[in-house]
């Protein structure tokens, strides 16, 4: 529809000069202006996980923190205060700024490379997503390191968080951070749902969407269901606190369960959408290291999309002890246990194929046979805890410490080192060392078993969580030096990791375009892939493209290179239906997020900042939407 | 990898309407989700209606007048929506561009009449735990008929530019008219729970 002559289109370039031109088109500008105004999935993306990662090594060390505290009885490595800071900052960041973001940014990173397109559906609004994110934990980390961290546990239960029993600001700042990090979440939810949708290559029918691609569409649909959920009782409790609302003031008609349902109803499923990513990294490098076809492909789809909507229905399971109607308390047990049954299928199936292919066990796949050994672990004692009378007796002991650990760090961190292996080299174009990464293995898996299986024990001996010391004569003073141990050598283990990553990114052995020998469509361009992802896009046959296609692989034409442009297919057949223009970078998504940012941290002092905010807020977004006149800009 | 050419794509259109375009199915997700928070702040409602004896707390139901008039205006204004969307689609510049002014007039409407409808909830946020969910669910919709009034100004101050002649911007003007359907269909249940709920026996 452009007005004048035919555009430019690859049918009229050789080879040689299309590549390079479409490179160009797609190329990030370079300087910081450049930098700032990237709107490339992969660089995103890229961000996302190096931050979710310091994030994680921030409260790593407040976790060793705790572990040096509780290795002996009565000891004074930190006070009461701080201890409480540390555990709640642990909590938070390790599931709001690590683990969830984490797994969607692994997502942005690959879906758009596995689906065999060039950028992802709304690429600003990626960027959007990432500097909100970054702001909320740079807040949330200032506040602490400031000696205003909340300090009332990652799930800021009230009444403790209300201003009666919290003065100051430290809960208002967590509360604020959720905002910002739901913003991010919710926004990557739709941008991965909709490149899901409609950016598949021509061909990717349902049944030929890799099991990652799944994953990672499941767990979109439940952040959009589920973070609802947490932003509107966050909000509800920072009214609460500021402008003297009484949502959970049971002396005014409000009720300290209301904000445990809101936030269960968004914290379990929260859970799962840390686990159904990590499952679909295992169900990625499983056939590939076992040199077969998954077995049951059919079923994992359905386990994953079984286990999202089963998770949306055990929130209660965590309110066992608050007194809810007997009825209800065994609605929730059922629910509990049956989601056990479609994470059963998924193991039988990973089993299956491992036994009857040919498995070569290089790191990924002994991180993944690590998660299944402390996932089953995990599983097992998650049953247990979903009866009610054994709950009773260890809800807010070491046990559930114990499990939580064996499902987040066995179900989800184990997997995702094992894509740290796996796809590094497409990612930097180099190989991670073998030997270091067995080391690395060995070391972890050992660490790990060591600091939290003791934790089982210590729990079922009665010892609460979140205390910060223990006097001498409770019998708790040797399995928790044990723990101590174990966590040191468990925090080890990633300094090998990060060792072994910046050893590899100075003197690497080079990938090449597939290492592994692999079969799913990222595996087709270069490593690491180019600003466009693919100068022509695939056409898909199979589940299998590279597998199928060993020596060349069939791809369309017609595209135009004279603009970014990406192609838009039907919902479930994927034919091509439209060729879309793809927006190019800009400054104004980081403007917006700021003025964003501002008001939302402004609003912990004043109310009235929500007034104030909303003009930036608006001029940034105009700026943001408004067409400059670029070939991206019209259609 | 080599490629070896299986299809010409060049025929597919560059421009299209409705479930074909990425931002309408985007414009579904943030609708998804904002149902969500609209069904979740109802429950909330719900929940607190459950566990308290009285309801209202200590006041009458809100005065039915203003809430009932926003309802009327927005239930009035999905007709020239629909017809905005049909012109969009028919690239009718012209008609789109009266189409968007009337729009804009019918979202001003509602929200001055939605500064009435806070007085006449009959209690203050910061009294009790009723006061405080009406304000919520009554802000939460005011936030979204602020921001798509926002979208709408926008699109009609564009439309009279030198960049309104664009296939992109008709595009654009079906998505928000799309959009509006939402907010006008998600004050329904809301227009329910905080005005009638309170006057069933």
């Amino acid at each position: 529809m452009s007005a004048g002559s035919e555009p430019l289109r690859d049918t009229d370039l050789g080879e040689a000069e299309l590549e390079a031109r479409i490179t160009s088109l797609w190329r990030t500008p370079r300087g910081l202006i450049g930098w700032l105004s990237s709107v490339d999935h992969k660089q995103i993306a890229l961000r996302y996980i190096v931050t979710a990662f310091l994030f994680m090594g921030l409260a790593g060390i407040g976790a060793v923190l705790m572990r040096l505290q509780l290795a002996t009885p009565d000891a004074h490595v930190v006070g009461p205060d701080r201890y409480d800071q540390l555990f709640t900052m642990h909590g938070s960041t390790m599931m709001f700024l690590f683990a969830v973001p984490i797994m969607q940014a692994v997502g942005l990173y690959f879906v758009p490379l596995m689906i065999g397109t060039r950028d992802v559906a709304f690429p600003r609004l990626n960027a959007f997503s990432y500097w909100m994110y970054l702001f909320g934990g740079l807040m949330l980390w200032f506040c602490f390191l400031s000696n205003n961290g909340p300090d009332v546990g990652w799930f800021s239960y009230t009444p403790l968080a209300l201003t009666q029993y919290n003065v100051g600001h430290r809960a208002d700042f967590w509360a604020q951070m959720i905002t910002y990090t739901e913003v991010a979440g919710l926004a990557v939810a739709a941008i991965t749902i909709v490149t899901v949708f409609k950016m598949r290559a021509p061909g990717m029918t349902l049944d030929r969407i890799p099991v990652f691609v799944w994953a990672a569409l499941v767990t979109a649909f439940m952040v959009l269901f589920a973070m609802p959920a947490v932003m509107v009782a966050s909000t509800m409790l920072i009214l609460d606190r500021l402008v003297n609302t009484h949502f959970f003031d049971v002396s005014l008609g409000g009720d300290s369960l209301l904000w445990q349902h809101l936030f269960w109803f968004f914290g379990h499923p929260e859970v799962y959408f840390i686990f159904i990513p990590a499952t679909g990294f295992v169900s990625t490098i499983i056939p590939v290291f076992a040199r077969r076809p998954m077995f049951g492909h059919t079923a994992v789809v359905l386990s994953l999309v079984a286990t999202g909507f089963l998770s949306f229905g055990l929130w209660v399971h965590h309110m066992f002890v608050t007194g809810l109607p007997r009825l209800g308390e065994s609605f929730f047990t059922a629910s509990s246990m049956a989601i056990a049954v479609p994470s059963g299928v998924q193991i039988f199936c990973w089993i299956a194929t491992l036994w009857s292919g040919r498995p070569r066990f290089a790191t990924p796949l002994l991180f993944v046979l690590g998660f299944i050994f402390n996932f089953v672990i995990g599983g097992m004692t998650g049953v247990m805890v979903a009866s009610v009378p054994l709950d009773t007796q260890v809800h807010d002991t070491y046990f559930v410490v114990a499990h939580l650990h064996y499902v987040l760090i066995g179900g989800s961190v184990f997997p995702l080192i094992a894509a740290v292996y796996y796809w590094f080299p497409k990612v930097s174009g180099r190989m991670l060392s073998e030997t270091l990464g067995k080391w690395n293995f060995w070391i972890a898996f050992i660490g790990f078993n060591l600091t939290f299986f003791p934790m089982h024990i210590l729990g079922l001996e009665g010892m609460p969580r979140r205390v910060y010391t223990y006097s001498a004569d409770m019998p708790w003073g040797g399995l928790n030096l044990l723990s101590t141990i174990g966590a040191i050598i468990f925090a080890f283990s990633f300094l090998m990791l990060f060792w072994n990553i910046a050893r590899s990114l100075m003197r690497g052995a080079a990938a090449g375009s597939n290492p592994w020998d692999a079969e799913t469509l990222e595996w087709a361009t270069t490593s690491p892939p180019p600003p466009q992802n693919f100068t022509r896009i695939p056409v898909v046959s199979s589940l299998m493209p590279l597998w199928e296609n060993r020596e060349t692989l069939p791809a369309i034409t017609g595209m135009r290179a004279d603009r970014r442009e990406v192609l838009v297919g039907t919902l479930t057949e994927a034919e091509p239906d439209l060729r879309e223009s793809s927006p190019d970078p800009s400054i104004w998504p980081l403007f917006a997020a700021i003025a964003t940012g501002i008001t939302f941290l402004w609003s912990i002092y004043t109310p009235w900042a929500v007034i104030y905010g909303a003009l930036p807020i608006t001029i940034t977004l105009i700026g943001w939407f408004w067409p400059k006149g670029t070939k991206e800009d019209e259609s | 990898m080599k490629t070896r050419i299986v299809l010409n794509v060049a025929p597919v259109p560059e421009n299209s309407f409705g479930s074909r375009t990425l931002s309408w199915w985007g414009t579904i997700a943030f609708m998804s989700l904002e149902g969500m928070g609209f069904a979740l702040a109802a429950g909330a409602y719900l929940y607190l209606r459950t566990i308290e004896p009285n309801w209202p707390m200590s006041v009458p139901p809100p005065d039915l007048l203003p809430g009932t008039l926003v309802t009327i205006i927005l239930l009035v204004s999905v007709i020239p929506n629909y017809f905005l969307e049909h012109w969009a689609r028919a690239y009718d510049t012209v008609k789109v561009r009266v189409g968007l002014v009337v729009m804009t007039l019918l979202g001003i409407a509602p929200v001055i009449v939605r500064a009435f409808e806070f007085p006449a909830l009959r209690e203050r946020w910061d009294s009790d735990a009723y006061g405080s969910i009406v304000w919520f669910l009554l802000g939460l919709h005011t936030t979204h008929l602020l921001t798509d009034l926002g979208d709408t100004v926008v699109l009609a101050v564009l439309m009279f530019t030198r960049h309104g002649e664009n296939p992109r911007r008709f595009s654009d003007t079906s998505d928000n008219a799309f959009y509006w359907y939402f907010v006008v269909l998600s004050w329904l249940p809301i227009y329910f729970v905080l005005y009638w709920l309170p006057r069933l026996p």
